[in-house]
């Protein structure tokens, strides 16, 4: 009940209130986007959306970047909605990425399913969608097309890149592709590439749904998704981004009914949630998009010595790094990784390990602690800016 | 810069440690805690100041100073750090409770051109009476605790530290010593609770 009010308060008085997205359309052929693979995409239209106002001197712009699931919805309410953005805790007035005084920007990825470019869109040459015609994408290549945007909008250099698990990886892909484009970077519960673990576990999703007879091949637009392969993905995905402490928590052994069934259909409240959370996700999301985003996150590796910044190279960004104790998807010796890089570079760089149970569900969940981080670190990048 | 503000209630090992360093240099405090010393530094010499601290509830108190910190023990976190990539290291107030301390202090002597070192002294006057007349473990201003719940694992005096610097090739700049309530200049081993001290390699 006080929650409600809580939300309803902020949804009013503490912005963003009502929110639209907007796209933008760019590379029409011959300008196509080169890509990462050697091959070319046109046109490509991004779904973004922002919050705030950018200022006279346009230096007071930050990029939001999703995780796998996300979308450029990250704050504020759609109308008729009754959940608002993925990280609105996090944007808004007085907040984290706080929108009296910062331009928030946050672009659906490419390969995406919400609005930007991606294999359930329509191929110009064929007038169906893509399906598995659509090129296989990087990490690298989101990042251009990010970039693409963020000039439209006249933007010359960019606040901060923030974001969490892919969007910590498209944090890093910035400082190493766009260095003189960031004042500062913010990657959270991510790392410098990603381990055998972490792709088996993206293996075993598309596996889910390449395994279901309904995916056809990628070929299944207009005959419906293949709800079961990709609603097993997610239940996967899930179980990774909790830790055994936060099942505990939420779960226990509780029975949803409770005596137990003697039989296979789901007895515990786990069961149920991950089902819950299975089918949620089918409505919302293109299986396609899962394969090729998962596979975008399986090359991300920017480990060498000369990939996130060059021996020679000199780069001004200030560097926050957020780790979360618990998390075991992307633990953090993963970002001390980072940290050692940014450390043999002699970079600016904070890092912080926040005691949270959560596992890697902590960088939506953990946000005071992020908050204070956060908003203490931009002030200072954002002063030590206008001094330059 | 306001004089008055300069001097105002800075802890007296703070105040000596931030006049023995020069405008402008890039200093690495070790178990920073909440970023206290650095912050006056950036304050008063405009230093570039960069911290490692073990405390998740200091760290949040460094970044809220605009100080950029490293959440992470010592020893490891050090071991980030490139050859001779900051000027000045400090070392206040730890090297009493760190095991290794000899590989630590050679480690810091790697990463700073200078190092400076802050310990209590095991040697002092109401030490010595508290072990040698009333055979207990001493307890003093810069040593608070009960020799049951002490952290230190080491019970240097000034002159095991002057010793110990000779045997390892180390040159002492210069050295400061602190009583109870003032700077001592005669025999600090007997009279000074704690030594701070600016080391570098001998080359």
């Amino acid at each position: 009940m006080q929650l409600e009010a809580k939300e309803k308060n902020i949804s009013s008085s503490n912005g963003p209130g009502e929110v639209k997205t907007r796209r933008y359309t760019f590379a029409e052929p011959p300008n196509q986007v080169k890509l990462g693979s050697g091959k070319v995409l046109g046109p490509i239209a991004i779904a973004y959306e922002t919050y705030g106002n950018l200022n006279k001197k346009k230096d007071n712009a930050i990029l939001i970047l999703h995780a796998l699931s996300g979308d450029s919805h990250a704050a504020g309410w759609h109308k008729g909605d009754d959940k608002p953005g993925w990280w609105h805790s996090m944007i808004g007035p007085g907040k984290a990425f706080d929108t009296d005084r910062h331009y928030i920007i946050c672009s659906n990825v490419l390969g995406g399913c919400m609005g930007t470019t991606g294999p359930s869109s329509k191929d110009p040459h064929t007038g169906k969608p893509y399906a598995l015609d659509f090129p296989i994408i990087t990490i690298g290549d989101m990042v251009d097309v990010q970039k693409l945007l963020i000039d439209s909008l006249g933007i010359k250099k960019l606040l901060s890149v923030a974001g969490g698990s892919m969007g910590g990886m498209q944090v890093l892909q910035w400082a190493a592709s766009y260095p003189e484009k960031i004042l500062s970077a913010i990657p959270i519960a991510t790392g410098l590439k990603h381990s055998p673990q972490q792709i088996a576990f993206n293996e075993v999703g598309r596996q889910a749904i390449m395994a279901d007879p309904g995916w056809n091949n990628g070929d299944y637009y207009g005959a419906g998704q293949p709800e079961r392969g990709l609603a097993l993905a997610r239940m996967i995905g899930h179980i990774t981004y909790m830790s055994d402490e936060s099942m505990e928590a939420k779960f226990s052994r509780r029975l949803k009914n409770g005596n137990y069934n003697f039989s296979f259909n789901p007895d515990f409240e786990v069961e149920g949630y991950l089902h819950y959370k299975g089918d949620g996700f089918v409505k919302r999301f293109d299986a396609n998009s899962y394969l090729y985003i998962t596979k975008a996150i399986d090359y991300f590796d920017l480990s060498g010595d000369e990939d996130l910044i060059p021996s020679g190279k000199r780069i001004d960004a200030k560097f926050l790094v957020i780790s979360f104790k618990s998390d075991w998807l992307y633990p953090p010796y993963q970002s001390r990784e980072i940290v050692k890089l940014l450390k043999k570079r002699q970079i600016d760089t904070t890092y912080c390990e926040i005691d949270s149970s959560y596992g890697h569900d902590a960088f939506l969940i953990e946000i005071e602690e992020q908050e204070h981080l956060v908003k203490h670190f931009l002030r200072k990048v954002y002063e030590s800016g206008s001094e330059a | 810069m306001n004089p008055e503000v300069k001097h105002n209630k800075i802890r007296p090992d703070h105040r000596i440690i931030t006049d023995m360093i020069p405008e402008r240099s890039i200093v690495l405090d070790l178990g920073c805690g909440n970023g206290d010393l650095l912050y006056n530094l950036v304050k008063e010499k405009k230093i570039k100041a960069e911290g490692i601290e073990l405390e998740e509830g200091a760290i949040y108190k460094c970044v809220e100073k605009g100080l950029s910190v490293y959440h992470r023990d010592i020893e490891n976190g050090l071991k980030d750090y490139p050859d001779n990539s900051v000027d000045y290291v400090i070392l206040n107030q730890i090297i009493q409770e760190i095991q290794d301390m000899e590989f630590l202090i050679e480690e810091t002597l790697r990463v700073g051109k200078k190092v400076i070192i802050g310990f209590p002294n095991f040697a002092y006057i109401k030490a010595r009476f508290d072990l040698f007349f009333r055979g207990v473990a001493p307890v003093t201003s810069s040593l608070p605790y009960q020799w049951y719940n002490s952290p230190n694992v080491h019970f240097g005096s000034l002159k095991d530290f002057k010793d110990f610097c000779r045997k390892k090739g180390m040159r002492i700049l210069s050295s400061y010593f602190l009583g109870e309530k003032r700077v001592v200049k005669i025999m600090p081993n007997l009279f000074a609770v704690n030594g701070i001290f600016l080391l570098e390699r001998r080359s």
